[in-house]
């Protein structure tokens, strides 16, 4: 449509510009809980994380040497010289000697006080302070400063998530016990979906149909049902609460979605091959491992990025089949929440913990984002 | 030898029959050609014969063993698919050599049969490649290659032309015939729509129509001497003319009269009790000529003229609802638009069709 | 260190599952073929059609199996559930459960507030789906603008909740506030600019509210009086519901739209944002939209790209400007695709536990009814209260069930 003549150019300028704020405005929640988890527990509650990625201005309280031990002699005064910051340079906007008034003076100006007492600081923080016996004594002059300091950031809090945490602050185990929960949960399902998604697409049979629409029904049906009955049966036949059990969950709940999803793929591969197959020779078992699942490959990687979000991202199930009292295999999720209870305040750890949580499934976001999207398209019931 | 017979084979999908009583005895060596408009229940014939749909009654026979129940794979037969249907994710090699691991041949056998047939077909820098890096036509022939590896008894083609480009049907079409050449013990049936493609390839052609085998013969037979009107018009391009007649004269030339005035007297027998019945005069565009005597087949009104210079094909204004007629003469004729022209034919060039459509010939 | 027992664990049940599906599939259509019904001897034939009958259930049965336990079971054994009492041993007591959820002021305050989610989400996450697929759609960096709007599907509820409270958070009087909208409020200070955004701008959206939601109730209920319209005695329930939860709706509205009015705004205080009534529900749903507008952006994208460019281009030349291509020519075209959006984005609605459990657990009157399933269940205890509201959840679905299977049946024909 660009290139369509007589086309207004403010409209396209609009759309550009409104399309930058919503993707701002999308962006804007993750990159306030992405910057956060870099800041130190100060920082974060003394000042919004939107201030850390400028230059702050901050006041700092610094003290001339001590004057008994370093006073030299000028004429009938004494002179202390010397650098505040020993090492640490700021950027020095203004400064005072008293607390009344921290920022009286400019980078090289000279301080006069009571009695020809007088103070010079130059921008690179050196000093000299100059007065008669009775004034260069006891402790060293304070000095204040208004610096601005560039953006600080730490990787402290991920140290602490990850390594050195104890209890509740400590996510790897957590970490761990969310793949050991994702991995079997996603692999098992496909297998399984693959070979009845096959029958359903390729194979005749008597109630066929029916039961297709039947996989469509149980697209639906809400997880909260399943709860009850199964936790009792979990219980019953002595799985309990553990990752068996929430692995046979995850691979049943994930059941409809991964046979829907690779019948409708399948379905769409061409007839003639798969009887090309059957002339030369192939069994169904032959023609499935050899012809279907290698073509079928966008469509198990489809389900197999929904599956992993899905089930690494998930609450509910693994609170009711596999977190037990002893709380011994918590996932992140659950971690997450009880942090949030209990750490309400600690947005370094908060933030860090949930960062940590989410980078995984971002990384496999980014990364299959083409297949993810095509399971989308697919998935959604026409 | 008979190499494929097929008795009294029916196929109906429950209350609809699509092919009936199909009786068909046919030699070993022969590149038979299944042709009929769409719908005719051609391919349902062709994967039958395959094994991949059921019979519903009557027996097929391949090699003198009925193979009803057996599948595709035991039949000793081989299809090239009108897709090509070739594995897109296993390369040349691959696909042509699919069949024979799953037989469970040897490495070296199945090394040899691939590379006699890709050198036959020309295949050989293209084995390493995947289906998706070779053009239409080299497609076309690694689908021939994986049925020539197999040496079926019966080769098996679904329109196998009709995803190429006009200059490549005609060079495949070649290529197939001097396929045919290089096997001559080797059977092939051939299922198609092109009459152009039934007619060069075929040593005999089955022409189907409604779920019935029309005719079956050899190719000049069928335009020589069609059995009835379907095929007297499907053979031949454009279409046999048809033109009502009324029977004045019987023996063993049958004189007719038309409604406009013309007359012919055809060396085709016919009986008293034909006297004054309405039968179809059939004759093709291209035995039609121009006349100036009285001695003439039709008059008619020129409606459009298409000059092509090295024929010009006249169409006439239909009358009485019939369809109008079509003339197809060499060279170039300047007939003008609009006039009123007659037209004759060598007798010994035209049909005669009873009421029922059937060629007297065949009576 | 890293509980390696448990990653080994993981690894060996990988394994062995993958193994044992492959080895069963295997193992099973070997026997079927080799044993049961050889394909050799005079039975040959027959053998093979029979192997060829039994076959597809070979390959279904594990699946079907996991449907059946996993999904089909409990639904039934959850209906059973709610008809009995946990204390009195299971036994049968009828609808009392039902009658006693019907009395708790928290069940209604979650199917109020449930109705309000299953209003506002599918609503505002389809509209802003379908602003950026249009937006998104000419524009060079459109890809990478829609990338980073879709990049929330991969966010867990929970990891978005505490995202949110991020934003929400609420710090003393004295210090600065780290949560951007208390930043925001603190810079208002009732002067015209926060009169137009916090008073006006509300105003306008909730009159057009009010407007949109009469007219359908109205086109809905003009079947009962006017003439030529289906009468059925079908229809007149549905017709009632709906009539029922619009002046519901438009009751909230208005009395909200003069809270805005009457009460006056706390200037320069900072909020607890998720402690207010009824707008505490608003800030919780807006973290389903900000993860769902994606969802619904690359549904629509994708059907925006599959109308028939000639349609547009034809509006072109009758002269029709990007507004009414997009209302008239675009928006007719893909209506089914938006109906689909909508009811998935419903679907996850009724579903959504999460977000709540995380942020408010249901106090401040957020309670939603998958929360209140999952309290009752697991904190009170009592199946069978649990299960009645599971079935509640159910029974919200089955339309969208229904009319599921009803397409999909439709298709394969």
């Amino acid at each position: 449509m660009a290139s369509i003549a007589g086309k207004k150019s403010a409209l396209t300028w609009a759309v550009h510009i409104s399309v930058a704020l919503l993707v701002l405005l999308w962006l804007f929640p993750t990159i306030g809980l992405f910057v956060s988890s870099f800041r130190t527990a100060d920082q974060i509650s003394s000042s919004g994380w939107w201030a850390s990625l400028f230059p702050a201005e901050q006041n700092e309280v610094y003290r001339a040497a001590d004057p008994d031990d370093n006073r030299v002699a000028d004429g009938d005064m004494f002179v202390v010289k010397g650098n505040i910051f020993e090492g640490d340079p700021r950027d020095i906007r203004s400064w005072g000697v008293s607390s009344r008034n921290v920022s009286a003076y400019q980078p090289g100006e000279t301080a006069e006080m009571k009695d020809g007492e007088s103070v010079t600081l130059q921008a690179d923080g050196s000093y000299v302070w100059r007065g008669n016996d009775k004034q260069l004594s006891g402790r060293g002059q304070r000095i204040f400063i208004t610096a601005t300091v560039p953006p600080e950031f730490t990787l402290g809090n991920y140290t602490t998530i990850l390594f050195s945490g104890s209890g509740q602050d400590n996510m790897a185990k957590a970490f761990f016990n969310t793949l050991t929960v994702t991995i079997p949960a996603t692999i098992i399902p496909i297998v399984v979906a693959a070979f009845a998604a096959y029958a359903l697409a390729w194979m005749e049979f008597p109630g066929r149909a029916l039961l297709i629409a039947a996989v469509v029904g149980f697209l639906v049906v809400p997880l909260q049902l399943a709860l009850i009955p199964l936790l009792r049966l979990h219980l019953g036949i002595g799985i309990g609460k553990g990752y068996l059990g929430v692995w046979l969950a995850h691979t049943a709940f994930g059941m409809p979605l991964a046979v829907y999803l690779l019948r409708n793929y399948m379905v769409g591969l061409p007839r003639d091959i798969i009887e090309n197959a059957k002339v030369d020779g192939a069994t169904d078992f032959q023609i499935f491992t050899r012809i279907i699942l290698p073509l079928s490959f966008p469509a198990l990687a489809s389900f197999a990025i929904f599956q992993f979000l899905w089930t690494w991202n998930d609450l509910l199930v693994a609170k009711v089949f596999l977190i037990d009292a002893t709380g011994s295999t918590t996932v992140m999720t659950n971690q997450i929440v009880e942090l949030l209870g209990t750490r309400g305040g600690n947005w370094e750890i908060l933030a860090t913990a949930a960062f940590v949580s989410i980078a995984v499934p971002l990384a496999v976001f980014f990364a299959m984002q083409r297949y993810l999207v095509r399971g989308l398209l697919a998935g959604s019931v026409k | 030898m008979t190499s494929l017979s097929l008795k009294d084979v029916c196929k109906s999908y429950g209350e609809i029959e699509v092919l009936r009583d199909i009786n068909l005895e046919i030699e070993q060596g022969e590149l038979i050609v299944f042709v009929g408009p769409s719908g005719c229940g051609k391919s349902t014939l062709l994967r039958m014969i395959a094994g991949l749909e059921k019979i519903t009654g009557g027996t097929l026979e391949i090699d003198d063993v009925v193979v009803n129940d057996v599948p595709p794979a035991q039949r000793g037969i081989a299809m090239v698919f009108q897709s090509y249907a070739l594995y897109p994710h296993m390369t040349v090699y691959d696909n042509m050599a699919f069949a024979l691991k799953l037989a469970r041949k040897s490495k070296e056998e199945i090394d040899e049969a691939v590379k006699n047939a890709a050198e036959t077909l020309q295949l050989t820098e293209y084995l390493d490649r995947l289906p998706k890096a070779l053009s239409g036509g080299q497609r076309q022939r690694v689908a021939i290659g994986r049925s020539i590896v197999r040496d079926p008894k019966v080769f098996l083609f679904d329109e196998p032309l009709s995803n190429l480009d006009a200059a490549l049907r005609v060079a495949t079409r070649i290529e197939i015939a001097q396929l045919k050449e290089s096997m001559p013990e080797s059977t092939m049936v051939y299922v198609t729509h092109d009459q152009v493609e039934a007619m060069t390839l075929a040593s005999r052609i089955v022409v189907l129509h409604g779920g019935n085998v029309e005719q079956f013969g050899a190719p000049l037979d069928l335009y020589e001497r069609p059995a009835n009107t379907f095929v007297a018009q499907f053979i031949g391009s454009p279409a046999m003319n048809l033109i009502e007649a009324k029977v004045t004269a019987t023996g063993d030339t049958t004189s007719v009269k038309m409604a406009d005035g013309g007359h012919a007297d055809v060396p085709i027998a016919s009986v008293d009790g034909d006297v004054g019945g309405t039968f179809k005069l059939g004759v093709r565009p291209e035995d039609l000529t121009v006349t100036e005597s009285d001695d003439y087949l039709v008059s008619a009104h020129v409606d459009m003229v298409e000059a092509l210079g090295e024929t010009t094909v006249l169409y006439f204004r239909s009358q009485n609802g019939e369809p109008g007629l079509v003339a197809k003469l060499p060279g170039i004729h300047r007939v003008a638009k609009g006039t009123n022209i007659r037209l004759n034919s060598v007798p010994e060039k035209l049909h005669l069709f009873d009421g029922d459509g059937r060629s007297l010939l065949y009576r | 260190m890293f509980s390696n027992n448990s990653a080994l664990y993981g690894l060996t049940v990988i394994v062995i599952g993958v193994g044992g599906c492959l080895g069963y599939f295997f193992l099973s259509n070997l026997f079927l073929d080799k044993v049961l019904f050889p394909a050799s001897g005079p039975n040959a034939g027959r053998n093979i059609n029979r192997a060829n009958m039994i076959r597809p259930w070979l390959f279904l049965f594990p699946a079907l199996f996991a449907l059946v336990v996993y999904l089909a079971y409990p639904v039934f054994e959850t209906l059973r559930l709610s008809f009995t009492d946990r204390d009195q041993g299971g036994a049968f007591v009828g609808l009392a459960n039902y009658r006693q959820m019907m009395d708790e002021p928290k069940f209604w305050e979650a199917v109020q507030n449930n109705m309000l989610w299953l209003i506002v989400v599918p609503a505002i996450s389809t509209a802003f789906g379908l602003l950026v697929a249009q937006l998104t759609d000419r524009i060079r960096w459109g890809n990478l603008a829609k990338s980073l709007i879709f990049m929330p599907m991969a966010i867990s509820f929970v990891g978005a909740s505490v995202i949110f409270k991020l934003i929400y958070d609420t710090r003393p009087e004295e210090q600065n506030q780290i949560g951007i909208l208390n930043a925001i409020w603190l810079k208002l200070d009732g002067g015209i600019g926060s009169i137009l955004m916090l008073q006006v701008l509300p105003s306008i959206l909730l009159i057009g509210f009010v407007v949109i939601v009469a007219s359908v109730a109205w086109s809905f209920v003009r079947g009962i009086i006017a003439k030529g319209e289906d009468k059925s005695v079908w229809l007149l329930p549905l017709r009632l519901l709906v009539a029922g939860g619009a002046l519901w709706l438009i009751w909230v509205s208005i009395s909200s739209l003069l809270g805005l009015w009457i009460g006056g705004l706390p200037y320069g205080e900072a909020q607890t944002w998720l402690t207010i009534p009824l707008w505490n529900n608003f800030f919780l749903m807006v973290v389903l939209i900000w993860i769902q507008t994606g969802f619904a952006m690359v549904i629509l994208s994708a059907a925006l790209r599959g109308i028939p460019e000639e349609t547009v281009e034809a509006a072109i030349i009758d002269g029709a400007n990007p507004f009414q291509i997009f209302f008239k020519i675009k928006v007719p075209q893909i209506m089914g695709t938006i109906v689909v959006v909508w009811t998935t984005i419903t679907l996850t609605v009724l579903k959504v536990f999460d977000i709540v459990f995380a942020m408010t657990n249901g106090q401040w009157e957020t309670q939603v009814l998958a929360n209140y399933m999952y309290d009752k269940l697991f904190r009170a205890n009592d199946w069978g209260i649990g299960s009645a509201s599971a079935i509640v959840i159910m029974l919200l679905v089955t339309p969208i069930l229904v009319w599921n299977v009803y397409n999909a049946r439709k298709e394969m024909k």
